[in-house]
C-alpha cells in the first residue's frame, strides 16, 4: 500500500509537472545504424538500429525499420548510450567561479524556498556546450548556500530558454543539515555555519537545526491556513509568504528534499527530520552513508553521491575512501548516483564512474549511476536514463566505453535534436593550433 | 582531543611505515609484464631487474635473468610505468607562501619539508615516486622550491634530493597582483597590475646584476692583491645572482599568453631563459614563441574556468605545445589529482590525439627533464632509480588502479598490504579512544575529529580552491 501510494504520488508528480514543461521536443527522423546498443535497462545490442521521430526514440533492435525521410547515421563501430545525468551541478548559475559578477548560485539569507535555479540558469553560458562534451546531457543544477538554498532544476544541456531546457522543475528543493564549525577554513562553506570552539559551535548548530524545524512547522501551519481560507470564505486568509509557499510541495511530498550531509550524524539526523515531516529525503554527498547504509536501505533514502574523485577527510580515513563509497554503497543495497557538484567540471562525470568502477563496483552498475539510476532518483525514468522505446531521445554516440578516458564522442542528441559537439574549447583548439 | 589526533597520526603512520619492506640490497625481478617504458616504447611479456635500487636490465622476459635468491615479483597480466614525477606540488610543506613582500627569492621550501603529510602516502598509492614542491604565487618572485622522493615513514632529509639542480618560483598575472585576495579595506601591495609584475621582476634582476657587478669587482681586486670591503651580503640578491648566472632554474606560473610573452621577453633582455613555464593555460596562444625561446611547459590538463585568467584555458594544451616541439609536462597543484596522475595523461591521447607514449612521457620523462633529472628519473631504462608502479590495467584505462609503487627498488606502496593494515588500524584506533577516555582529567571529546581538514594548494591561499575539496562542502 505504501508502495502504492509512494508510486501514484510519484507518478502524479511526474504528470504535473511535465505538464507544466516537457522540454520542446526537435521534429524529424533519424536513425542510428549498426551501431552498438547500450540500452542501459534491456541489455546491449550488438548491431542495432534506434530510431527517432519527434525528439522520441520510436523502435530499437536489431531489425527496426528505417523510416524513409530518416536522416541515417552510419554506427559501424561505434556505440550509442543514453545520455549522461550529472546528479549535482551549478551548470548555467556560474561561468567563472572567481567572478562574482558571474556567479548566481548563492543568494543570500538562510532559507530561501522560493529560489529557482532555472530563472538563473544561462542557456548562452560557455559552459554547457564544454560540459557536453564527454557525454552529459542532463544535470540537475541547484542553488547553494544557506539551509534551505532553494529549487534544484533538471535541464537538458541544449535549448534556446532555460524554459527548452527543462525536464523538470522543481525537481527538488536543496537543503543542507546543518553541521558543527570548527573554527578555521573546513566550516562554514556554502552557508554561514557556526564556528569557533566546540560549545559555542555546538549551540549555533542546535540553534539552526531549531530554526530548520520552526521553518517546516511554519510552512505546515501556513498551508492549514491558506487552505482553511480557500475552503471556508469565513476564515481571513494568511498573507502569502513566498518562502513558505514554496515549500508546500515539499511537505506534500510531491518535491524531494535534496540533503547536503556528509557526516554520519548529519545523515542520521536528516533521515530522522524527514522522517518526522513526511518528506521525500535524497541524500547528497553522503561521505560517511556508508555509515548509515543499513538505515539508508532500511528507509529507501537514495544518496546523490558527492565528487568521488575526492581527497578523504581525515587523515586515518583510507586512501581510496571516496573511490570506493559508491561500491560499499551499491553492496550494502542502497540506490546512488554520481556528481561532479561543480559547473567547469561536469564534462569529468564518466570518470567519477569510472574511479568508482577501479575500485569494487560493477561497470554496469557505474554506468548505470550516471544514467537510471539518477533518472529512478529523480523520478524521471520514464523519460530518460536509458534507451528505451518512449523515453526522450538523449543519446550520444561515442567511438568506445563512454566511462573510458579516451573515449570520443561522436554524435549526440538532445530531445531529438542533433547537438553540435563544438565548443569554446574546440573553437579555440581549431583556430590557434596552426598558427605560426 | 589535539592528543589522540597526534597519538592516531603517529600510529597510523608508523602503521603505513611498516608496510614498506628493505629490499634494496638484493637483486629484484619483476617478470612478465606489459612494460610502459615512456622512453622506447611498450614491451610486452617483459621483465625488470633491479640492482641496488636501480634497473640493471630491461626487455622480454627471455632476455633478462636474474641471479639466484632474487626476489621474484611475478607481473602476468599487470603494467609497469615508471614512478610519476610531479612538476608542479605543494605537497609536504608546512607553509606554501612568504607572501608579504613582492620579492622573496631568500626564502627556502627545503626548511619547511612536512614528511608527515598523509598526502605522501596517499599520492604513492597513485603512482607518485618525486614531487617538485614550489613557493606559491603571491608574489612576482617568490621561493626556492625543492624536489622530494615520496619515501613515506623516512624523515625529510631522506625524501629531499639535495644534489637536484635548483629552481626557483616566479609568479604572473592574479596571483602576485592579488586581484583574488583584496580583502575590504586592507592595504594593497604593489604590484597591482601585469605592468607592475614586469617591472618587480625587471628590478629585482637589475638590483641582482649591480650585485653581482659588486661581487665581480670585490674579487677581481682582491686578486690584484688590494685589501677591498666587501660589500654587504644580501640572501635574497645572492638568490637572483644564481638565477642570472643560470644557476637556479626559473620555474614561473602564468596564465594569459601577453605575460608569457613578457617574462621571455624580460628574460632574453637579461641574457637568460625561463626554464619552465608553469600553469601556462594559454600557452597553446604562443606555442611557437615558447618553443623558440627554448622554455618547457609545466600544464594543468584540463581545468578551466575557475578564474578570470583560466577561461580561455583548453584541454587540448598538451598536444598544440607538443606539436611545436615544447617539453610538456602534466602537473597537480593539488593532492587530490596527484594520486589519479594516470588518468589526467590517459585524458590527453583524446584532447588532440597524443601518442600513447607521448602522454605517459606527460608524467615521466618530461617533467624528469624539467627538473634536470632525466639521467636519474623518468623512464625505465638500464642505469635509472627502480621507481616503479606496478598497474592491474593499462594506466590509461579508467578502470586501472596502481598496486605496487616502488622508489629505487623498494616497495613504499603495496595495496594488498594497505587492505591488510585497514582493520588493524581501525582496532587500535578504537582501543586508543578507550584509554585516553579512561585517562583522569582527559578532556573528553565532544565529537569524532571528522570534519574537513582543507588541503591548501596555492590558489587556496589566493582564495580559490581548485583542490575542489572546500568548494563542495557541504
Amino acid at each position: 500500500m505504501k508502495l502504492f501510494k509512494t508510486c501514484l504520488n510519484h507518478s502524479l508528480l511526474v504528470i504535473v509537472f511535465l505538464l507544466a514543461g516537457i522540454p520542446v521536443l526537435a521534429q524529424g527522423s533519424f536513425a542510428i545504424r549498426n551501431a552498438r546498443i547500450i540500452t542501459v535497462t534491456n541489455g546491449t545490442i550488438e548491431r542495432g538500429t534506434i530510431v527517432i521521430k519527434d525528439g522520441k526514440i520510436t523502435a530499437v533492435g536489431t531489425s527496426a525499420a528505417v523510416p524513409k525521410d530518416a536522416k541515417v547515421i552510419d554506427g559501424s563501430g561505434l556505440s550509442v548510450y543514453p545520455g549522461m545525468i550529472d546528479s549535482n551541478t551549478v551548470v548555467g548559475l556560474t561561468e567563472v567561479s572567481s567572478v562574482p559578477a558571474t556567479v548566481d548560485t548563492t543568494e543570500l539569507g538562510d532559507f530561501k524556498a522560493n529560489m529557482k535555479a532555472l530563472t538563473a540558469v544561462n542557456p548562452n553560458s560557455d559552459v554547457i556546450p564544454v560540459s557536453r562534451m564527454n557525454g552529459v546531457t542532463t544535470v540537475l543544477t541547484c542553488p547553494r548556500g544557506g539551509i534551505i538554498a532553494g529549487q534544484c532544476a533538471l535541464i537538458n544541456l541544449d535549448g534556446w530558454t532555460p524554459e527548452q531546457m527543462k525536464l523538470l522543475a522543481p525537481a527538488g528543493m536543496h537543503f543542507t543539515y546543518p553541521v558543527m564549525g570548527f573554527g578555521g577554513r573546513g566550516g562554514g562553506f556554502g552557508g554561514g555555519f557556526a564556528r569557533g570552539p566546540n560549545d559555542q559551535a555546538r549551540q549555533q548548530r542546535d540553534r539552526q537545526v531549531e530554526s530548520l524545524k520552526n521553518t517546516i512547522e511554519d510552512a505546515i501551519a501556513y498551508m492549514k491556513a491558506r487552505e482553511a481560507a480557500a475552503a471556508d470564505k469565513s476564515i481571513p486568509a494568511r498573507a502569502i509568504d513566498l518562502g513558505l509557499d514554496a515549500l508546500i510541495p515539499v511537505i506534500k511530498g510531491q518535491v524531494p528534499v535534496i540533503m547536503s550531509a556528509n557526516g554520519e550524524r548529519e545523515i542520521k539526523a536528516a533521515v530522522e527530520f524527514a522522517e518526522k515531516y513526511k518528506l521525500k529525503l535524497i541524500i547528497n554527498g553522503g561521505d560517511e552513508a556508508t555509515k548509515v547504509a543499513k538505515l539508508l536501505k532500511e528507509k529507501n533514502i537514495p544518496v546523490i553521491l558527492g565528487s568521488t574523485l575526492d581527497l578523504p577527510n581525515a587523515e586515518d580515513e583510507a586512501y581510496d575512501i571516496a573511490f570506493s563509497r559508491a561500491s560499499e554503497l551499491q553492496k550494502a543495497g542502497v540506490r546512488f548516483a554520481f556528481s561532479t557538484g561543480d559547473a567547469a567540471y561536469v564534462r569529468l562525470l564518466p570518470y567519477h564512474a569510472g574511479m568508482a568502477a577501479a575500485f569494487g563496483l560493477p561497470k554496469e552498475e557505474a554506468l548505470k549511476g550516471v544514467t537510471i539510476y539518477p533518472a529512478q532518483i529523480l523520478g524521471v525514468d520514464k523519460l530518460v536514463g536509458s534507451i528505451e522505446v518512449g523515453k526522450i531521445a538523449n543519446l550520444v554516440v561515442t567511438d568506445g566505453d563512454i566511462l573510458e578516458l579516451r573515449t570520443k564522442v561522436k554524435n549526440m542528441f538532445i530531445s531529438g535534436r542533433p547537438v553540435d559537439l563544438s565548443n569554446k574549447h574546440t573553437k579555440l583548439y581549431e583556430k590557434f593550433k596552426d598558427r605560426q | 582531543m589535539k592528543r589522540i589526533h597526534l597519538i592516531l597520526c603517529c600510529l597510523f603512520m608508523i602503521a603505513a611505515a611498516a608496510t614498506t619492506f628493505a629490499q634494496g640490497s638484493g637483486e629484484t625481478l619483476i617478470s612478465n609484464a606489459t612494460i610502459l617504458t615512456a622512453s622506447h616504447g611498450k614491451i610486452e611479456n617483459g621483465s625488470i631487474l633491479i640492482r641496488g635500487g636501480k634497473i640493471v636490465a630491461v626487455g622480454k622476459a627471455a632476455e633478462v635473468k636474474a641471479g639466484p635468491g632474487a626476489k621474484v615479483i611475478d607481473a602476468t597480466g599487470m603494467f609497469v610505468t615508471p614512478g610519476f614525477v610531479d612538476s608542479h606540488s605543494h605537497t609536504a610543506l608546512d607553509s606554501v607562501n612568504e607572501g608579504s613582500l613582492s620579492v622573496t627569492a631568500m626564502v627556502r621550501m627545503t626548511d619547511v619539508v612536512d614528511d608527515t603529510d598523509i598526502n605522501i602516502y596517499r599520492q604513492l598509492a597513485g603512482g607518485m615516486t618525486t614531487i617538485h614542491p614550489l613557493h606559491g604565487s603571491a608574489n612576482s618572485i617568490g621561493g626556492q622550491n625543492v624536489v622530494l622522493k615520496l619515501k613515506w615513514g623516512r624523515s625529510a632529509e631522506e625524501l629531499i634530493l639535495a644534489d637536484a639542480p635548483r629552481t626557483i618560483k616566479f609568479a604572473l598575472g592574479e596571483n602576485p597582483k592579488r586581484s583574488n585576495f583584496n580583502a575590504p579595506g586592507a592595504q594593497r601591495r604593489f604590484p597591482a597590475t601585469r605592468m607592475g609584475v614586469e617591472e618587480t621582476i625587471r628590478e629585482a634582476f637589475t638590483q641582482g646584476r649591480e650585485y653581482i657587478q659588486k661581487w665581480d669587482a670585490y674579487e677581481a681586486a682582491k686578486k690584484l692583491g688590494d685589501n677591498p670591503m666587501p660589500p654587504k651580503k644580501d640572501l635574497k640578491l645572492e638568490a637572483i645572482a644564481d638565477v642570472l648566472k643560470g644557476k637556479m632554474d626559473i620555474h614561473s606560473h602564468c596564465y594569459r599568453a601577453d605575460e608569457i610573452l613578457m617574462l621571455m621577453r624580460l628574460c632574453e633582455e637579461f641574457g637568460i631563459r625561463v626554464h619552465t613555464l608553469q600553469h601556462v593555460l594559454e600557452g597553446y596562444k604562443v606555442a611557437p614563441e615558447i618553443a623558440k625561446h627554448g622554455a618547457s611547459a609545466s600544464i594543468l590538463p584540463d581545468w578551466w574556468g575557475y578564474k578570470m585568467e583560466a577561461y580561455d584555458a583548453i584541454p587540448f594544451n598538451a598536444a598544440v605545445m607538443t606539436r611545436h616541439g615544447v617539453v610538456v609536462s602534466i602537473h597537480s597543484d593539488s593532492n587530490e589529482h596527484a594520486r589519479r596522475f594516470y588518468q589526467e595523461a590517459g585524458k590527453m591521447m583524446k584532447y588532440g590525439d597524443l601518442t600513447e607514449e607521448e602522454a605517459l612521457r606527460l608524467i615521466t620523462l618530461n617533467p624528469a627533464i624539467q627538473l634536470r633529472l632525466d639521467k636519474r628519473i623518468g623512464s625505465i631504462d638500464v642505469g635509472k632509480d627502480a621507481d616503479l608502479v606496478l598497474f592491474n590495467g593499462h594506466p590509461f584505462s579508467v578502470y586501472s588502479r596502481p598496486e605496487v609503487t616502488m622508489i629505487e627498488g623498494e616497495v613504499f606502496f603495496d595495496r594488498k598490504k594497505d587492505l591488510e593494515m585497514r582493520d588493524k588500524i581501525a582496532k587500535e584506533k578504537k582501543e586508543l579512544i578507550e584509554r585516553e577516555k579512561k585517562l583522569p582529567g582527559a578532556v573528553q571529546p565532544t565529537q569524532p575529529a571528522q570534519m574537513i581538514i582543507p588541503t591548501l594548494t596555492e590558489d587556496d591561499l589566493d582564495g580559490h580552491f581548485h583542490d575542489g575539496k572546500a568548494i563542495r562542502k557541504p
